[in-house]
């Protein structure tokens, strides 16, 4: 229901003001960023080596000859992450709950919990990948896989698994008492009320955190080719060593970048809807 | 002489909701204003208006006779001059309220360390807050809290101070420890506008009432008088039910 209103002339000179005052502000924007990209190109191209680094880092026929092989084992990167970060936030989820157990008898559960993500964050993720490559396979053990490929993803798992259960768990510490407090006045057992009321309002909070992780995550994907799996950075490195190139590099690294960016974008606005619905009344 | 604040014809709509319309209000130095009406009425909105925390649609406020509502008008200036104290306190919770006091008077009007703390502190002192300059706010009881937002507000000496419900979200015993400031500052001379539920206080300290009705001022003048003798039909029925 609109009514009718006439904005009066002090307002129509406001608003022109307003959009006077806006256009500067772009006309700024606009010159400062030409003025830094220009500093930042002239900076680069007058380095006394940029002739040697535009032929051997910027050849547009090598880009094209390594692109496809490149797109090919980037594949084998995606497929990494899409079956490690599942897999990883629910172990994230599992490790957090189980810190935030109080029953007696889940002592060794919560010593676990600790014991785990005070090791797996501590060692380098590099590490990890050699440990669980080539030791888990030596071991013989039944029912441990020898593909490389699962093998790599349950070393992802392991370091990812617990950082992600940090960013949970202080996305739990985050709520606020009296929420649980109500839960509990509702009649909602513990666990209940971390279902219901904590976890949904937790997990909103650390989607950004999580978000970093999950970047993260996709570019160490790339930790896999030092065990001699061929995914985008280790075909890059192929291309690279027949051609004598390195453009193969700069092509793996755009595509790395191409997955980041959107998930960015997802994320950003994913917060931005939740801040909409949640804090519309305290602007 | 000029009021210290003159609204004309003040609009704000959030979409195609009208929350304000063609309002007017002048209020002289020492005035005490006293906003009623009912939830919703645009009470809120009004003061937000005043403190430039919300983008009017149409019309002035000059206040001390420069008109913000000009988009050139630095807002931090303005504010810097103006007390706004909320419903809900809006203390920081991370500061303790000996901090809380200094933080305006040393980040915005440049005061020390010493000079804002022992404003901050007189100013404690004299809402009978002095053993808990030390403490964070969520140590003390919510009467405690609002007043120290109180004083807060009034640390950096503004020339204008708008109170937005500041006993609604208190229990009943707690109100009259934050009213009883707010009577002090009154007679103290200090300008103020103020919304407020509490309809036998307004009668006692307002100079001037104004009953907020969809969006209007429709009805202000002398307390006796509003409560009295309303001259509007809606004015009587708000009066009958909040009484």
């Amino acid at each position: 229901m609109t009514e009718a209103w006439t904005p009066s002339d002090r307002q129509l000179e406001r608003l022109r003001t307003r959009r006077r005052l806006d256009r500067r502000s772009s006309l700024v924007a606009t010159t400062t960023t030409v003025v830094v990209v220009a500093l930042l190109v002239l900076g680069l191209v007058s380095s006394p080596g940029w002739p040697r680094v535009r032929e051997t880092f910027l050849s547009w026929p090598d880009a094209r000859a390594a692109f496809p092989p490149i797109a090919e084992a980037f594949w084998l990167n995606v497929r990494m992450f899409l079956v490690a970060e599942p897999l990883i936030l629910l172990v994230g989820m599992l490790v957090a709950v189980a810190r935030g157990t109080t029953a007696a008898a889940l002592f060794p559960v919560r010593a676990l919990a600790v014991v785990y993500t005070d090791l797996f964050r501590g060692l380098p993720t590099l590490l990890v990948v050699f440990l669980v490559c080539f030791g888990l396979p030596a071991l013989q053990l039944q029912g441990i896989p020898t593909s490389l490929f699962w093998l790599g993803v349950l070393a992802l798992v392991l370091c990812y698994g617990a950082y992600v259960a940090e960013v949970f768990r202080s996305g739990i510490d985050s709520v606020h008492p009296s929420q649980v407090a109500s839960a509990q006045a509702l009649g909602l057992s513990h666990g209940q009320s971390l279902r219901f009321v904590v976890l949904p309002q937790a997990v909103r909070r650390v989607v950004p955190p999580l978000l970093n992780d999950f970047v993260s995550l996709q570019k160490d994907t790339a930790l896999v080719a030092s065990v001699g799996l061929v995914e985008a950075l280790r075909q890059a490195q192929v291309y690279s060593s027949y051609n004598f190139d390195f453009t193969s590099y700069l092509v793996a690294g755009a595509f790395f970048v191409a997955l980041t960016v959107p998930l960015a974008r997802v994320t950003d606005w994913l917060a931005r809807r939740s801040a909409r619905r949640e804090r519309a009344g305290a602007r | 002489m000029s009021p210290l604040l003159r609204v004309s014809g003040l609009r704000k709509a959030y979409g195609d909701k009208v929350v304000l319309r063609d309002l007017d209000l002048d209020v002289e130095p020492h005035d005490v204003v006293c906003l009623i009406g009912a939830s919703g009425s645009g009470k809120s909105t009004l003061l937000r208006c005043l403190n430039l925390l919300e983008t009017t649609d149409d019309g002035t406020i000059e206040f001390a006779g420069e008109d913000i509502t000009d988009p050139r008008v630095d807002a931090r200036a303005v504010r810097s001059r103006m007390g706004l104290v909320f419903q809900a306190y809006n203390l920081f919770p991370h500061m303790t309220v000996l901090d809380n006091l200094t933080l305006a008077p040393r980040k915005v009007h440049g005061l020390s360390r010493a000079d804002a703390e022992s404003r901050a502190r007189d100013l404690l002192d004299r809402f009978g807050l002095g053993d808990k300059a030390a403490e964070h706010p969520d140590r003390l009881s919510g009467g405690q809290q609002q007043r120290a937002a109180l004083a807060r507000a009034l640390v950096t000496d503004p020339s204008l101070v708008l109170l937005d419900e500041v006993t609604s979200a208190l229990d009943p015993e707690l109100v009259g420890e934050v009213l009883d400031i707010v009577r002090d500052l009154a007679q103290g001379g200090m300008t103020m506008v103020l919304a407020t539920h509490e309809m036998a206080f307004a009668r006692e300290v307002a100079s001037r009432v104004c009953f907020l009705d969809g969006g209007v001022i429709l009805e202000q003048g002398p307390p006796e008088q509003i409560f009295a003798a309303p001259a509007h039909e809606r004015t009587g029925q708000f009066l009958r039910r909040v009484r």
